[in-house]
């Protein structure tokens, strides 16, 4: 995931927070990945318009997190997510 | 014994079907089922899914397409909360009634594929034009834009197929297929003379789908059930017995998979009887097969125990006559190598018929 990428939930995949397990979820087609604060704090930000940049830098800012840091472990979890086609990347 | 809640519930809403695949998951007998839920039942069960934990719904049947009410089915399921998945083979539905799931809120469909070529998908499916069909319904599902998932079911008439339906999936605009060799239960356990896959065949499909992942990453995701006959272990079936999913039959059943009926032991609830919950926690089939307890040697001391739960319940009754028997794919099973014997002659049986599912014998659809 580049700085400039622009990460988007397709159609089909969204957030759901689940009220039984009392935790936040991703639904996607015949799945369901349950996420972690960090996880949820990330995709929570992803809007189809601001970019993987933007969205790292905020997040440090809310956080007060070193941005390398914040920018390595999101671009991990959204590359995971993005080769089981779960998120879209445009430029 | 306390059970966590489960993820998916399979709401098999009618057997009425268009089709005959000969590897119907459906029951072999299924004359004696007269009556559907209507659709007030079905959504009260829907609501009581979400309330328990279920998050992903998957409408089956059958055709699902078959129930004049299944947009309103769909509205219901999405208002309790419900990731809401359509499972066809696309007979019935047209692009007016897609639009309306659409706007029902549909989340994403998945397409059986019988074959990539219009000769064998309709041998398979025991329907003329089908094929045609379900590529005319393949394109208005893109058009509109849910995601897609083509779901190929492989044996040995079609295995040589497999490049295409992949092929076809990109072309398609698929997200994911699912690579699905016939699972012998209920109608392929009649036909396993005609469809068991050669040995080649299964070692020839498994490296198509190794290629195809590393050429497709990021593309096209491929789920793949091999043919478990030639394995050495066995699935984790249901990812473990009332752990997970749980199974809604059209007259109201609650089952553990969708075929545990053919489990003599086994006794069912029925929605219109008891809340779900209650069904999940206390119904007897639900628990005879929870956890460990109810294995036998080798499985009890076996360090893959938790891994695949000694296998399906259901096969071992089928090939070995009892349901708390190690899965004869297993290598430690004492039956294993029978099962591989059997499913070498099985495969050399060139000139067995297929026998196409019947039909429910006088189904109907509850009065409106």
């Amino acid at each position: 995931m580049q700085a400039a990428d622009i990460p988007t939930l397709p159609r089909g995949v969204r957030l759901h927070h689940d009220k039984v397990r009392d935790t936040w979820v991703l639904l996607a087609p015949e799945r369901a990945i349950t996420l972690d604060a960090v996880g949820h704090a990330i995709l929570n930000e992803v809007d189809g318009t601001r970019s993987f940049g933007e969205i790292t830098g905020a997040l440090a800012e809310r956080y007060s997190a070193p941005v390398d840091e914040i920018r390595k472990d999101s671009s991990g979890f959204l590359d995971a997510l993005r080769s089981r086609r779960f998120l879209d990347v445009s430029q | 014994m306390t059970a966590p809640a489960p993820i998916a519930m399979l709401a098999e809403l009618t057997y009425r079907c268009p089709l005959a695949c000969p590897y119907c998951s459906n029951p072999v007998q299924m004359a004696a089922i007269d009556s559907e839920l209507d659709t007030e039942t079905w959504s009260r069960v829907f609501r009581e899914a979400a309330d328990m934990g279920v998050l992903q719904l998957h409408l089956s049947g059958g055709e699902p397409a078959s129930r004049r009410d299944l947009t309103e089915l769909v509205t219901a399921a999405r208002e309790a909360g419900l990731y809401t998945n359509l499972i066809t083979s696309g007979i019935g539905l047209t692009e007016k009634r897609l639009m309306q799931l659409d706007e029902a809120g549909l989340d994403h469909v998945q397409l059986s594929l019988q074959g990539s070529s219009p000769e064998m998908a309709d041998d398979i499916g025991g329907y003329r034009g089908g094929f045609a069909r379900k590529m005319q319904v393949a394109e208005w599902i893109g058009k509109i834009g849910f995601p897609l998932t083509l779901n190929a079911v492989l044996h040995r008439r079609n295995l040589h197929q497999l490049p295409r339906a992949i092929e076809m999936a990109e072309e398609m605009g698929a997200r994911r297929i699912e690579v699905a060799t016939v699972q012998f239960h209920g109608w392929a356990l009649k036909n396993r003379d005609a469809l068991m896959p050669t040995r080649e065949q299964a070692q020839e499909a498994t490296q198509i789908v190794i290629a195809a992942r590393t050429r497709l990453k990021g593309r096209l995701v491929i789920d793949y059930v091999p043919a478990d006959y030639h394995e050495s272990y066995p699935k984790r079936c249901m990812g473990g017995w009332g752990t997970t999913g749980l199974n809604v039959t059209p007259n109201g059943l609650v089952l553990p998979c969708h075929a545990a009926q053919t489990i003599p032991q086994l006794t069912f609830d029925r929605v219109q009887d008891k809340p779900l919950a209650d069904i999940w926690h206390n119904g007897a089939a639900f628990n005879t097969y929870r956890g460990t307890d109810w294995m036998q040697d080798p499985c009890i001391d076996c360090d893959r125990k938790t891994i695949d739960f000694g296998g399906c319940r259901c096969q071992a009754m089928a090939v070995v006559g009892d349901p708390s028997a190690t899965d004869p794919v297993c290598i430690k099973s004492p039956h294993h190598k029978d099962l591989q014997t059997q499913a070498d002659v099985f495969s050399g049986r060139d000139d067995a018929p297929l026998i196409y599912r019947d039909a429910p014998a006088k189904t109907s659809e509850p009065a409106e």
